[in-house]
């Protein structure tokens, strides 16, 4: 069977739907776990993305990788579970690698397709730049799915939820507030990013940036001088050494295509680029093209987007 | 306070990847190493910041061969005390979170940092097996780090927005951009990196949890279609009809 821990604190992002119905493709046997105080309600529609059950921990409040792992790990070892999975977020980073040491389970980090005939499972590796199929040789595997990576898919209905106890240990962790965005769209997460660079020349131009933004239902990324400038929040920089993301389309907005940039977005389904450069090097990774001064182009992109929406609904 | 930084080395950004024996190995032919700036930037620096501010030592490790000395000594050069290598060809995370634990548990230290990932492997494992292997908290993608006596206040990236967390030390920490700025090693650094210790150490011998079969490169695109800057009707229709992404 497999035991797919989802985190649901948070709400239930997109990303844990992905991450059981990948669950689903490798064994019908799916027990979701989690803990936090999310409904029943919120919780049983897993059951329509693959899960036969959910066990709930109500004392444990899913932010200490320690107690997580403990939780995790004993019930993949009562449940005699042949994978375990995560997302490959923030929680999924931390809690994956500790239930790695304590299964003695080779993981897979940011899986990015079911596995091969050969059981070995693709990764990004090099920043996005090469792929390498990583094989386990433990009998208990871990994976932890890369967001957007696979479509979340409805095969059942609503199942049971259950409440579970047990003694995992206090929190190490303290969590004494979250700064959340309010209405912006998780990047990692995003299917649709809108993304700009240098080009905007300073940060009173980002209005026609959230703009389209905002007429896609898009989220908003950077390169990386625009964050360091403070341009924009570090969270938005993407590339080798910020974000790295693969939604289905990413446009880039005055931005080079300098190799460490692309390294972050080349996993990216399409890519738009807007350059007054025609030999930006950006060019190159694109699938469309768009040679022209954004300050010009974006306003009309915009009012082409809200258009086809407004024809489209 | 005692600090221990990861490091790992990574190919320089600008190199270009590829693979040799069947794609089953990569090729560092021509390939110039610098220390993984996850590393770098973040860890060490903000480990020498505290240091700077508390007082205490910074060691750093690496599991690696003696081609590592000089990602290293340049590690030594931006300010560590002293530097341990793990005498080893790094496998997988796990073989090198086995030997960072077996000579971090005899240590005594106050805050293993590490950082996020490493631009080669980009796993994000080490610091969270690290602290299982040596039951400690663990703090992943720290943008913020204070300590303050015995606590320290982080801040941590989840989805599109920023906590604020308190733990105690001892813990492990792998962290990400924000947390401190690049520092360029001066001439002094360098002269005096070249006596600090770099201690040697074997190996001890794990279990092969995962083994990375086969590498490939992604095929390259087809050709970028182009679209008149006066026509973005089209560019949406393409992206409708064609590309189907909206
Ligand atoms: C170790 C290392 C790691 C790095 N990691 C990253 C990373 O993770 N992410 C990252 O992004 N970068 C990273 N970089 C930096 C990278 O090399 C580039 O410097 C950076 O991506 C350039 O940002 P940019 O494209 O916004 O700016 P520029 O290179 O200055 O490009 C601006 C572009 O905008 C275009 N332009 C100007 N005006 C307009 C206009 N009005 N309309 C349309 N286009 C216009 C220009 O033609 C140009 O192509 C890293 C560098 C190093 C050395």
């Amino acid at each position: 069977m497999v035991l797919v821990y989802i985190t649901t604190q948070h709400g239930i992002a997109k990303s844990a739907l992905e991450t059981v119905s990948y669950a689903r493709k490798l064994n019908e046997q799916v027990v979701v776990i989690t803990c936090g105080s999310a409904s029943a309600n919120e919780l049983e529609i897993l059951g329509k993305y693959g899960a036969k059950s959910i066990l709930v921990n109500r004392t444990i409040d899913g932010e200490d990788s320690q107690q997580l792992a403990r939780l995790i790990s004993s019930f993949a070892l009562s449940l005699k579970a042949e994978t375990v999975m995560f997302s490959h977020d923030f929680i999924g980073k931390g809690v994956a690698p500790r239930v790695s040491v304590r299964l003695k389970a080779g993981l897979v980090s940011g899986a990015i397709s079911l596995p091969e005939t050969d059981g070995s499972i693709k990764i990004n590796v090099f920043s996005g730049k090469a792929i390498a199929f990583v094989k386990v040789n433990s009998p208990v595997r871990i994976i932890s799915l890369l967001p957007n990576s696979v479509a979340p898919e409805i095969t059942g209905v609503n199942c049971a939820v259950e409440e579970i106890t047990g003694d995992f240990g206090a929190a190490a962790i303290k969590v004494l507030s979250t700064k959340k965005p309010e209405g912006d769209i998780a990047l990692p997460e995003a299917e649709l990013v809108v993304s700009a660079g240098r080009g905007m020349k300073g940060p009173e131009n980002w209005g026609m940036i959230e703009g389209l933004a905002k007429a896609l239902g898009a989220a908003t990324a950077c390169s990386r001088p625009v964050a360091d400038i403070g341009w924009r929040p570090h969270h938005e920089h993407v590339g080798q050494t910020g974000v790295a993301i693969r939604p289905n389309l990413y446009i880039a907005i005055g931005i080079s295509g300098a190799i460490q940039h692309l390294a972050g977005v080349n996993g990216s389904k399409v890519i738009v680029v807007v350059n007054t450069d025609k030999e930006a090097p950006f060019f190159k990774a694109a699938d469309y093209g768009v040679i022209g001064d954004a300050f010009d182009v974006i306003p009309r992109l915009t009012e082409a987007v809200l258009k086809f929406n407004a024809e489209n609904n | 306070m005692k600090i221990l930084v990861c490091i790992s080395k990574s190919p320089d950004t600008t190199s270009k990847i590829s693979f040799i024996q069947d794609n089953k190995v990569f090729d560092e032919n021509g390939v110039q190493f610098i220390v993984n700036p996850y590393d770098e930037w973040y860890a060490l620096v903000r480990a020498l910041e505290l240091k700077e501010t508390l007082g205490g030592q910074v060691s750093i490790i690496t599991v690696g061969t003696a081609n590592d000395d000089a990602i290293m000594r340049k590690a030594l050069a931006i300010g560590a005390d002293e530097a341990i290598r793990i005498d080893a060809e790094p496998k997988d995370a796990y073989f090198t979170a086995c030997q960072i634990a077996n000579f971090a548990k005899e240590g005594s230290f106050d805050l293993i940092l590490t950082g996020k990932e490493t631009i080669n492997y980009n796993g994000s494992q080490v610091g969270g097996m690290l602290s299982e292997i040596l039951d400690l908290p663990f703090v992943s993608l720290a943008s913020r780090l204070e300590v303050n006596g015995n606590t320290v206040s982080v801040e941590r990236e989840i989805a599109g927005g920023i906590q604020v967390i308190e733990a105690n030390l001892p813990l492990v920490i792998s962290c990400s951009k924000g947390m401190a700025e690049q520092r360029i090693p001066n001439m002094r650094g360098i002269m005096a990196a070249r006596t600090k210790p770099l201690q040697v150490i074997s190996p001890i011998s794990t279990d092969d949890l995962t083994s990375y079969v086969l590498f490939n490169t992604p095929s390259s695109k087809a050709a970028v279609k182009m679209i008149d800057a006066s026509n973005m009707d089209e560019l949406v229709q393409l992206l409708h009809n064609e590309a189907k992404v909206i």
